[in-house]
């Protein structure tokens, strides 16, 4: 991993970081800086896996942004976590950082309202290090690849429904997360295998020290206590949802080239089983919810405003 | 008379130089204390900055470690100065550097004219006023404190542990009462010169250092044995959550606190732009003197209290998820599961339905798939009817569904030839309602037309399945309300029972029933019945069945001329 463009000097005590590796991206990108920006992300340590789309020279452009680059395999650096708890180990300590994919959206009770140093004050007030999303996948309503997308568009525009409540929960009893399955990608491409159901359980928002790391994806963290984001006793902790923007018109070519890259978890075993299913189905069924905001899904029970008020 | 203030400050020192020239704007001498671990550059620069306020001073710094005495010798420095330096000020108000004053001073000072010689302080006895943060309300003042909870909490705990095991007491100083309550006050001249001259301080003060938080106790009690008279609460808006931390305020409370009519708020969230601006702000004159209410506030926030420590019954998700073994109901809202009763009545669900307003699904959990009621692929919530999928998280699936209908009544029905696996949720669940005919499974397997010899082994591995979820059911620990009927029993009088099931699902008693679903024709299933026995299979959860048996049922299901009187 060489680095690009390193701004990290900027980095004062109070920023709040973000951390993503992505590949070919470059259509999604100025969306997924503005709307982080806006939300209070102040710098972004970004790792480009050997994109020719032209998106690393524009993100190396960007005045708070910090660029790395590395040709090697997505899959054997633990799905790009070894880059990155590389730069968390260095960069991070001591700050709250956010740990996403160019497609997942952070979404918490009162983001409309508070931008994320709040959140972040008021979980340091509470002794809190770590907070849990819950990745919600969004999909237009009609054939996923009529849903055209547009570089800088807001994705959630066309893919603006969910499945609202068929998600199911079991605690991993060795790192003590929860593991949830289900959405539409459980309903409509694993319903005869729902074990192979893609996680859905994260923990993006940590207050990160350098003896922290992820485990798998941002499913779990080490040590086991930050995987404690859940209330135990009935009590709700406070919880917030990463919004999926991956069924859009780039979900099918994506599909056909990362089923064969097969560097994605299990040799890209999800890819694989979009590729063999209808890869351009019509997810949207009659209880589809439509996006709102983010008391919509409080309300649903989706997330919680726990104990902050 | 006028009002003095006495400010604490130990942290984001440009929010407090503006509440400080808010005040002194205001008319009120300042008396500024600094934590003396606030390093001496940024103690200077705050210093220089006030500079040019007359009225301004500063007190003697003392270390204030929260929950230590610091905080009461800090404050009882402050207040004698002030006292001494401006003669004056008549009343002292206690704030911090992160109070934000949400009404003029001028309207302060009026409302504390109109009570003259009052003390607002909240102070109550110990034994009324709950306290969760480790547990210890009476023990405050009764053991030794001497170790910071935030610091060094081991020690803390250990040495609590320690006293209370030896069972050492502290003698409470004769003549004191102790009260606790918000450490924001504001008190009148006399009495605070009572407390800071009283013949005993040395000894109470000795007492209260080592107090566990003595800053919510030293004045609290203080002012009981002093103050001529006390109104129990404090100006400051100050709201805590269950763990004793006080709640933040932010822009978007900016509504809440300008109707909540009180004079200060805290703690303000240092960015929260919208309020530093908004406020202080005078209330409409038209509408009087407003008094302080904070009902909407109190809502709000103990509201939040709640959902941190209880949370939504029946909601399993990523921020809550409790152990369902221990939990008191597991599914959101009480629903029914009818055993047999479709075998015994084809149209069973659709006359359920007309009866009630409840959803009437078949069998959520059967081998094919889940039916759902009018036969939808899926349901709400986006709950597909796959029965892999179902079968994967049995438990979740039923929970998800009464989360998402929790609005609506729902019943299903249930069989030995379904899926098991929430055997033990129905049984357990305080929501659950179950009604069972057992042995109903033997109907359609007579009515199937095929030989008890061929028969057998299905019959045999129902009525076994059928044994285990009755067993479950009847669990000492297990909660479901239980309705269980062997077919023979149900038969003598199903009106009885479909009545009682009516009435259960409609929470009070329901209409009379009219028509009874239609019944199969049960003819000739003794006679099958005593076939399974002949093959060695013996059928002992249907009860002895007689071919009277079945056409006295048929009578009674026409409706009576007479009302019986059942409950």
């Amino acid at each position: 991993m060489i680095p690009v463009q390193d701004r990290t000097a900027q980095i004062t005590p109070s920023d709040i970081l973000l951390c993503c590796t992505f590949r070919n991206e470059d259509i999604r990108l100025p969306f997924f800086l503005d709307y982080y920006r806006k939300l209070g992300v102040t710098h972004f340590l970004l790792v480009d896996n050997g994109s020719d789309d032209g998106g690393a020279a524009y993100m190396a452009d960007q005045p708070d942004v910090s660029l790395w680059k590395t040709d090697a395999h997505y899959g054997k650096s633990r799905y790009g976590m070894d880059w990155l708890t590389y730069l968390q180990g260095k960069y991070a300590h001591g700050h709250w950082v956010l740990t996403v994919d160019v497609d997942e959206f952070f979404v918490y009770p009162f983001c409309d309202t508070r931008p994320m140093r709040a959140l972040a004050d008021w979980l340091e007030a509470s002794e809190v290090r770590s907070f849990g999303a819950m990745m919600l996948d969004m999909y237009p309503k009609g054939q996923v690849s009529d849903a055209v997308y547009q570089r800088g568009a807001d994705p959630f525009k066309l893919a603006n429904w969910f499945d609202p409540g068929n998600y199911t929960l079991k605690r991993n009893d060795f790192y003590r997360n929860l593991w949830i399955q289900g959405g539409p990608r459980a309903r409509v491409f694993f319903a005869e295998k729902p074990k192979q159901a893609p996680a859905l359980n994260k923990i993006p928002f940590v207050k990160w020290d350098r003896d922290f790391t992820y485990v798998s994806s941002t499913h779990m963290l080490l040590p086991r206590g930050l995987n404690l984001v859940y209330g135990q006793n009935g009590g709700e902790k406070t919880s917030g949802i990463l919004l999926h923007a991956k069924f859009l018109n780039t979900f099918g070519p994506r599909v056909s080239q990362e089923a064969e890259r097969a560097e994605h978890y299990s040799a890209g075993r999800e890819y694989k089983s979009y590729a063999s299913a209808d890869n351009d189905p019509e997810i949207w069924c009659q209880w589809s919810e439509q996006y709102l905001n983010w008391r919509q899904l409080e309300a649903l029970g989706l997330m919680s405003k726990g104990n902050w008020a | 008379m006028s009002l003095g203030v006495v400010m604490l400050v130990h942290t984001d020192f440009d929010r407090a130089e503006l509440m400080v020239r808010h005040w002194a704007e205001g008319g009120c001498p300042v008396m500024i204390h600094v934590d003396s671990d606030v390093d001496d550059t940024t103690y200077d620069r705050f210093v220089a900055n006030l500079d040019d306020l007359a009225d301004v001073r500063f007190s003697t710094r003392h270390r204030c470690e929260w929950g230590m005495w610091g905080l009461v010798a800090a404050t009882q420095d402050a207040v004698q100065h002030l006292l001494t330096d401006f003669e004056q000020v008549g009343r002292v108000f206690l704030a911090s550097g992160s109070c934000l004053p949400l009404r003029p001073i001028s309207e302060l000072r009026a409302f504390l004219d109109a009570s003259p010689q009052t003390d607002f302080i909240e102070s109550a006895t110990t034994a009324d006023v709950p306290w969760t943060v480790g547990g210890l309300d009476r023990e405050r003042f009764t053991l030794r404190f001497p170790f910071a909870w935030k610091r060094r909490r081991r020690l803390f705990d250990g040495y609590v542990r320690l006293q209370q095991i030896i069972g050492i007491k502290r003698r409470i100083p004769k003549g004191l009462m102790p009260h606790m309550g918000s450490q924001w006050w504001c008190l009148t001249r006399t009495t605070l010169e009572a407390i800071l001259n009283d013949p005993n301080r040395r000894r109470y003060d000795r007492y209260f250092q080592r107090v566990w938080i003595p800053d919510e106790s030293y004045f609290q009690t203080l002012a009981r044995k002093h103050a001529a008279r006390i109104q129990s609460r404090s100006l400051t808006l100050s709201k805590f959550d269950f763990q004793g931390k006080p709640h933040i305020f932010y822009d978007d409370h900016v509504e809440i606190l300008r109707r909540s009519g009180c004079f200060v708020a805290r703690k303000i969230w240092p960015n929260a732009q919208v309020l530093y601006e908004n406020f202080p702000c005078a209330t409409d004159k038209a509408a009087g003197a407003v008094r302080p209410s904070t009902g909407t506030v109190d809502r709000i926030f103990d509201k939040a209290v709640e959902r941190r420590t209880r949370g939504r019954a029946g909601l399993y998700m990523h921020s809550r998820f409790p152990n369902m073994e221990k939990a008191n109901g597991i599914a959101a809202a009480p629903f029914s599961v009818m055993q047999g009763f479709d075998a015994l009545f084809p149209g069973f669900q659709n006359w359920l339905a007309l009866q009630t307003e409840a959803t009437v699904h078949g069998h959520l959990y059967a081998k094919d798939k889940a039916h759902f009621a009018d036969g939808a692929e899926v349901f709400r919530g986006a709950l597909s009817d796959s029965a892999r999928l179902r079968d994967y998280n049995a438990q979740g699936f039923l929970t998800n569904l009464m989360w998402t209908t929790r609005d609506q009544y729902q019943c299903f029905m249930f069989g030995p030839a379904d899926t098991q696996s929430i055997r033990w949720l129905l049984a357990h669940d305080t929501n659950a309602r179950v009604w069972v005919i057992s042995g109903a499974w033997s109907i359609p397997l007579f009515l199937s037309g095929r030989s008890a010899a061929e028969v057998r082994t299905e019959a045999a591995r129902l009525q076994r399945r059928e044994n285990q979820f009755l067993k479950t059911l009847r669990a000492p620990d297990a909660h479901a309300r239980l309705h269980i009927y062997t077919l023979a029993d149900f038969l003598e009088n199903p009106r009885d029972v479909l009545q009682m099931l009516i009435d259960q699902i409609g929470g009070h008693k329901a209409h009379a029933l009219g028509q009874l679903p239609e019944m199969v024709d049960l003819s000739g299933l003794p006679v099958f019945l005593q076939e399974l026995k002949n093959q060695g299979m013996h059928p002992f959860l249907t009860g002895h069945l007689s071919e009277e048996m079945h056409r006295r049922a048929t009578v009674v299901s026409e409706p009576r001329s007479y009302v019986v009187g059942h409950k």
